[in-house]
């Protein structure tokens, strides 16, 4: 048989076809479907029986209250803001004694060199170059991960994320875009480029796109330990872990409204279009399992996101120091970039070494916050950075921080460009590159608006 | 998170459904079933491949592979997309259906949720229309228990035709029996009584004077009978499929002449 012959054979009953079924006389699809489902209802009549009536139904009184149109929304911001206070405060302790171990290994590493006659800048390139930042980002971010990752696998385990993108749909649906959004908006809160190659999930391309280009609103893993830092500084004195849980969570709320906002814009006026609709079916809760919760956040996330960090902070680190220790004139690269960026930063309500820590921070957030304490710190000096006191210090004390900066700074995080990883995927995943520009330029827009806003109107009302 | 490259793969729309690399493997296996039924638990729990499990509603897109052994014999497992039909209303019904009717798996596991038996039977009927070489496992049979759901396995049975296996794949119940089952179907040393839908005589009558056409034209390589039904309905889709498939055993690089896929 031939090609040729092969086509003409189902030609020929295609053909045949239309004479049996003539103009779909017959509605095969309805016949079918309605067979089917007449058979299959016939045999589990047969085959399924009740023993007595079933105990409480769980599954719907806990849907009762997780999904009802009045204790839905306040039931998941009081479990989000529960995840997020377990973080922000057992994160503190191991966070501290992690930094503090990693800071005596520090002080060790410099002593060896010392004792081989090493010469100083290789000190000051391996040890207060990569290593610091490396023991920053482990230090700083592992506490945090380890906690945070495996409440999200319980929830996630349990069956309770189909709910909340259930809640939110409707929202997303008013904003033009797909109901599913809520699920990779979900996934973002663990990395933004998982959370753009989750957007496969979404089936139309335009609302794929909206998607995608709002996902970083939401702070992934790699910003969340400079927000809760940021958050504790703010609320520095009455020092609870509450004050800063309420400031964190108050911020990814307005993560969230901002991507409504940026996604109802969008479908209004970049990618006009209709909200698709899917089913979506609740799944029964289920009991997670502990052994297998703990494996996967801690292996498949925490190690896999950390690694990751390591990996960026490493040269990182590098090219800070030595942007930190290479003068011209009589003032480092970095101070001169400072400068120069210092009356944006300025009208931004923060100042020109926050923006270079984030132009720098450009291939992973997590570097943002070592970056900034390496600027302070230009003078390459040995201060031990291993508790929210030194960092008060440094910030507070010796830089002029207030309120407004660590706000700002915090607003600024949360809503600027997305990671190079992220845009890397991005780019990958919509494979134009007008789209990827727009997915770091209306972030950045938005971000800059905000502090903007934010930053004068504090000034003109003269709160501070 | 979860969402893998090899989960949500952008090649899911053209896929090859040839048996693809069947090296080492003694027989392929294709698993169906409803979204939310654990089949991802039953891939994860035979094959101890390190993929993802959870709720995602449409998680499984493409389809995942692993191996498992099973009395020295090797088996490779499909994972097809989690689907409620197999009329292709969309991507993933077509990839699940396409992958039964074109790759000729040697054994295909249907996974039901226990708890809502008459929904996920819907597929299995649609599935035996395809291949008789079907296992149903009827999983969370735990769950089902709590919520007081008692299922005549045996009647189930006697209605299908074909064997059916209850597990609980979380905790591992019944997947020895499962997998005894699978190897008895792939082998042929379990022979079958396919319980197959009759339609309305009209229907009926048309797809009598198709069916033998279509065996001529594409010889007993596919089943004739589903593929009757589908050109009645016009589906421009699996007529596609259908030439592409042929197209491609008649490629002289693929060996002799209108041989059949092994």
């Amino acid at each position: 048989m031939t090609r040729g012959s092969i086509s003409a054979g189902l030609n020929e009953l295609m053909e045949e076809a239309s004479r049996l079924n003539p103009g779909g006389s017959l509605k095969i699809s309805d016949s079918i479907v309605s067979t089917i489902y007449g058979r299959a209802e016939e045999i589990a009549e047969g085959v399924v029986s009740r023993q007595g009536t079933p105990r409480i139904d769980w599954d719907k009184k806990l849907d009762d209250i997780l999904t009802s149109r009045v204790f839905g929304f306040p039931s998941m911001l009081l479990l989000l803001a529960a995840v997020f206070w377990i973080t922000v405060a057992g994160a503190n302790i191991p966070s501290e004694m992690l930094a503090t171990g990693l800071f005596w290994l520090q002080d060790r590493l410099t002593e060896i060199l010392s004792w081989l006659h090493a010469p100083a800048w290789v000190n000051g390139f391996f040890v207060e170059g990569i290593y610091r930042c490396l023991a920053w980002v482990v230090s700083v971010m592992l506490p945090p991960m380890a906690i945070f990752f495996p409440c999200f696998t319980l929830l996630e385990d349990s069956g309770y994320l189909p709910r909340i993108s259930f809640n939110l749909d409707n929202l997303f649906k008013r904003a033009g875009t797909h109901g599913k959004q809520s699920l990779t908006m979900s996934m973002g809160f663990g990395c933004n480029a998982a959370g753009v190659i989750a957007c496969r999930i979404i089936e139309s391309p335009r609302e794929r796109l909206i998607a995608m280009i709002t996902n970083s609103f939401v702070p992934c893993n790699g910003r969340f330990p400079t927000l809760i830092a940021l958050a504790s500084l703010l609320v520095m004195g009455a020092s609870t872990s509450f004050g800063a849980t309420l400031i964190v969570v108050g911020i990814v709320l307005f993560g969230i409204v901002t991507t409504l906002a940026v996604s109802w814009t969008l479908s209004k006026t970049l990618l006009k279009g209709v909200p698709s609709t899917f089913a979506l079916e609740l799944p029964p809760y289920r009991k997670p399992q502990l052994g297998k919760v703990i494996s996967r956040s801690i292996h498949d996330r925490t190690l896999f996101v950390l690694r990751r960090a390591v990996h960026v902070a490493a040269p990182a680190g590098a090219v800070i120091w030595l942007m930190a220790n290479i003068h011209v004139g009589d003032l480092s690269i970095l101070a001169h970039g400072a400068n120069w960026l210092n009356p944006l930063g300025q009208l931004l309500g923060m100042d020109g070494y926050i923006l270079i820590a984030f132009v720098l921070g450009i291939p992973a957030n997590e570097i943002v916050m070592p970056i900034l304490i390496m600027g302070y710190m230009s003078t390459g000096s040995m201060i031990e950075l291993n508790s929210l006191e030194a960092l008060h210090r440094l910030f507070v004390v010796e830089h002029g921080w207030t309120w407004l900066t660590a706000l700002c700074m915090m607003l600024f995080s949360l809503l600027h460009y997305p990671c190079a990883t992220t845009l890397w995927t991005l780019h990958k995943e919509s494979c134009s590159l007008k789209w990827t520009a727009l997915a770091a330029l209306i972030p950045l827009g938005v971000a800059v608006t905000v502090c903007f806003v934010v930053a004068q109107s504090v000034r003109v009302l003269g709160l501070l | 998170m979860g969402l893998t490259r090899q989960s949500c793969g952008s090649g899911a729309a053209n896929e090859n459904f040839g048996r693809g690399q069947t090296s080492g493997a003694d027989y392929v296996i294709a698993l169906a079933g409803n979204p939310n039924t654990g089949k991802s638990t039953v891939f994860n729990s035979l094959t101890g491949l390190n993929q993802h499990t959870g709720n995602w509603p449409g998680k499984t897109v493409t389809r995942a592979e692993g191996f498992y052994n099973h009395r020295g014999l090797t088996f490779k497992l499909i994972d097809l997309p989690g689907t409620y039909s197999l009329l292709a209303n969309s991507v993933e019904e077509q990839v699940a259906r396409d992958y039964l009717c074109f790759g000729r798996p040697d054994a295909t596991v249907v996974v039901l949720d226990a708890t809502c038996m008459e929904r996920n039977l819907n597929l299995v009927l649609q599935v035996l229309e395809i291949t008789s070489r079907v296992v149903v496992c009827v999983n969370l049979v735990d769950e089902a228990q709590r919520k007081k759901i008692v299922i005549d396995y045996q009647l189930l049975t006697a209605e299908l035709g074909v064997p059916v296996v209850p597990t609980a794949a979380r905790g591992g119940v019944g997947l020895d029996k499962l997998v005894e089952a699978v190897s008895g179907i792939a082998s042929g040393r379990i022979k079958t009584k396919p319980c197959i839908v009759r339609y309305k005589e009209k229907i009926e009558a048309a797809v009598q004077v198709l069916e033998p056409k279509i065996k001529k034209l594409v010889g007993e390589s596919f089943n004739a009978r589903w593929l009757a039904l589908r050109i009645l309905d016009k589906d421009q889709s699996v007529l596609a499929s259908v030439g592409h498939s042929l197209d491609r055993n008649n490629d002289p690089a693929n060996g002799v002449e209108g041989a059949v896929l092994v």
